[in-house]
C-alpha cells in the first residue's frame, strides 16, 4: 500500500485497465447500466471539510492514508491505489469522474484531497469531499444487495483504524443533514428508452417523487437525461436501517421501474416493430458511418443501439461493448486514448467518430 | 394600577407611553377625552393597541446590550452561516444547534428524528447507556405522574448513578464522548 501511496505523489494517475462497468451479463443489465452504494463518514476530532483549513485537510488525508482499508472482504483486498487529486493532471481527474469514481465537485475543488481506488475499480474512497470520507462501490446491472454487503465489510474494516463521528440519536454525523443517520445512498443508473418512446417518463418522475426518490440525469446532479439514462437514488438516510433502505430500493422499487420499462418495450415490439427497428438500426448506421461525432450524439445513438441489443434486434454488437463505449466516448477517456491532452471540439468529434466506427464495425 | 384620566377624574381607558428624544412620558385618558383627542377606542375587553407602546419596545430593544450570536465552540459556525451554506461545521454543531437542527433534520428526512441501523463499535456502550437513561427517565416521569414518590426517588437515584444529569438528553452527553470536541477548532 505504501508503494501505491508514493506513486500517487508523482501526480500522474496510472489507472488500471477498464473493468467493472462493462458487464453485459449482469442482473437486469437490459435496463440497469450500473448500481452504486455510497456511505458518508466523518472522523472524530476534526472539523468537517467546510470548516477546515488546508493544513487540517492535509492532516485528514494523512490520517486516512495511514489507515488500513484492505482486508475483511471490503473491496480493497486486491490492493489500493491512492491518487492525489489535488496534484494529478486535469485529464486524469476528469477520467476518474467519467468512471464514477469521484464526484464533479471533487474534480473541481482546490483543497487537499485524494481518492483510494481498488484494483478492480469497483470501490473508491474520496477523502475530503463534502465529508471526510465518501466510500462508494459500483457494479454493473442491479447488484445492490451484494454491493451493500461488501460496503458494510469495508466500513467495519476502516472503522477499526479510524474513529467515526457518531451521535446516539442522529447516527453518523455528516456535513449535510440530508445524509445524517445511516449516511447511505443507494442508486442505480436506469436505461428507460421505451418509457420515453411511449411518453411515460413524466409518470416515472412523478412516481419517483412520491416514493421520495431523487431522479437525475446521466452524470448525477443537475444534468439532463442524455440517452434516456436516469439515476435514481434514495433521498432520506435517517429513521430506517441500511438493510431496510437497500431492501426496499433493490427488492421492491427498482424491479418495479424495470418491469415498467420492460412492459413498454414489449408493447412497442408488438405494436410497431418496424419503427423500433428503424430507430435502433438507423442509430447503428450512424455509428458505423460517422466521421464527426459530438458527445451528446454519441450517447444518444449508443443508447438507441443499446436498446436494440437488449431486445435482441441487433445481434452483432455485445451489450458490454456498448456499455464500454458509453465511457470511452467521453472527453477524458478520448484524450487518454490519443495524445493525453483534452482536445478541442472538432478534433474530439473526429477522434470519437473513429473510435466508435471501428468498435462497432459490421 | 388603575389610572385616572389626565383631564378629569374618570377612569382612564386609553394609555399611551410616548418616547421623545429618549424621554418617556405617559398619557392616560377617559373614553370621552380620548375621543376628543382623536384616539380610536379599544374594543371592549380587547387588547389596547397603542403605537407608543410598540415604539417603547423598539427603543428598549435598541438600547439593550447586543445579545451574543450563538456560535459553535469547536468550529465557530453560526446558525446564519449554517443556513447559508446548508452545511454543518463539525460534530459538536449537532449539540450546539440541536434545537435549530432538529427541525431542519425532520424536514429533510421526512419527519424521521432518530437513527436506526449500524453504529461504530465504540458507540455501542453509549447507545446502551442512552437507552437505559431514556427508559429510566420515562419510568421516572410515569412514577411522578402517578404520585409514586418512593419509586420516583429510586429511579432518580438510578439515573444519578449513571453519572449523568436526570434528563433524557442522552445525545447531549454522548456526543462529547464521541466527537471529542473539535481538536482543530
Amino acid at each position: 500500500m505504501s508503494d501505491a501511496r508514493d506513486a500517487s505523489n508523482t501526480g500522474q494517475a496510472e489507472l488500471p485497465p477498464l473493468l467493472g462497468l462493462d458487464g453485459g451479463e449482469a442482473p437486469f443489465a437490459d435496463c440497469v447500466l450500473s448500481s452504486r452504494v455510497r456511505l458518508a463518514r466523518n472522523l472524530v476530532g476534526f472539523n468537517f471539510v467546510n470548516r477546515s483549513s488546508p493544513e487540517q485537510l492535509a492532516d485528514v488525508v494523512h490520517r486516512v492514508q495511514s489507515a488500513r482499508l484492505g482486508g475483511g472482504g471490503g473491496g480493497f483486498d486486491g490492493g489500493v491505489r491512492w491518487v492525489n487529486v489535488q496534484t494529478t493532471a486535469p485529464v486524469d481527474r476528469l477520467m476518474l469522474f467519467e468512471r464514477n469514481l469521484i464526484s464533479r465537485p471533487f474534480v473541481e475543488a482546490t483543497h487537499p484531497r485524494c481518492v483510494a481506488i481498488s484494483s478492480d475499480e469497483t470501490t473508491s474512497v474520496m477523502v475530503n469531499e463534502e465529508d471526510h470520507l465518501r466510500l462508494q462501490m459500483l457494479a454493473p446491472g442491479l447488484q445492490l444487495r451484494a454491493l451493500s454487503a461488501r460496503m458494510f465489510a469495508l466500513d467495519s474494516s476502516i472503522e477499526r483504524s479510524l474513529e467515526y463521528a457518531f451521535h446516539p440519536r442522529y447516527g453518523y454525523l455528516t456535513a449535510c443533514t440530508t445524509n445524517v443517520g445511516t449516511g447511505i445512498r443507494v442508486s442505480a443508473m436506469l436505461h428507460l428508452p421505451a418509457l420515453h418512446m411511449v411518453q411515460e417518463l413524466e409518470r416515472v418522475q412523478r412516481a419517483a417523487k412520491e416514493l421520495h426518490l431523487a431522479i437525475r440525469g446521466f452524470h448525477g446532479e443537475g444534468t439532463e437525461s442524455l440517452g434516456d439514462f436516469f439515476q435514481i437514488s434514495n433521498q432520506t438516510t435517517l429513521g430506517r436501517s441500511e438493510h431496510d433502505i437497500v431492501e426496499q430500493f433493490a427488492g421492491s422499487i427498482l424491479p418495479q421501474f424495470v418491469e415498467y420499462e420492460r412492459a413498454a418495450r414489449r408493447a412497442i415490439m408488438e405494436r410497431d416493430l418496424a419503427a423500433l427497428d428503424d430507430r435502433v438500426f438507423r442509430a447503428l448506421g450512424v455509428l458505423r458511418s460517422c466521421r464527426l461525432l459530438a458527445l451528446d450524439e454519441a450517447i444518444k445513438f449508443l443508447a438507441r443501439v443499446r436498446l436494440g441489443v437488449a431486445l435482441g434486434r441487433i445481434t452483432d454488437v455485445p451489450l458490454s461493448l456498448v456499455n464500454r463505449l458509453l465511457l470511452e466516448v467521453q472527453p477524458a477517456h478520448l484524450a487518454r486514448a490519443s495524445n493525453g491532452e483534452l482536445g478541442n471540439g472538432r478534433d474530439d468529434r473526429a477522434a470519437r467518430a473513429k473510435l466508435v466506427r471501428e468498435a462497432v464495425r459490421g | 394600577m388603575q389610572h385616572h384620566c389626565d383631564r378629569c377624574n374618570n377612569p382612564a381607558v386609553v394609555h399611551e407611553t410616548l418616547v421623545h428624544e429618549g424621554k418617556k412620558s405617559e398619557v392616560h385618558l377617559c373614553a370621552e377625552h380620548a375621543a376628543e383627542g382623536g384616539y380610536i377606542l379599544p374594543t371592549q375587553g380587547g387588547p389596547t393597541l397603542i403605537v407608543g407602546k410598540l415604539l417603547e419596545k423598539a427603543a428598549a430593544a435598541a438600547n439593550a446590550p447586543q445579545r451574543a450570536v450563538k456560535c459553535c465552540p469547536s468550529c465557530g459556525m453560526t446558525m446564519a452561516a449554517l443556513r447559508e451554506s446548508g452545511l454543518v461545521g463539525c460534530a459538536l454543531c449537532y449539540r450546539q444547534f440541536e434545537e435549530e437542527l432538529s427541525g431542519l433534520i425532520q424536514r429533510t428526512q421526512e419527519g424521521a428524528t432518530a437513527h436506526v441501523g449500524r453504529h461504530p463499535a465504540h458507540a455501542a456502550e453509549l447507545i446502551d447507556r442512552a437507552a437505559v437513561r431514556n427508559r429510566l427517565s420515562r419510568d421516572l416521569r410515569e412514577a411522578v405522574s402517578r404520585e409514586d414518590y418512593e419509586r420516583a426517588a429510586r429511579l432518580r437515584d438510578e439515573l444519578l448513578a449513571l453519572g449523568e444529569p436526570t434528563s433524557d438528553s442522552a445525545a447531549e452527553t454522548a456526543i462529547d464522548a464521541t466527537s471529542g470536541g473539535g481538536r482543530h477548532a
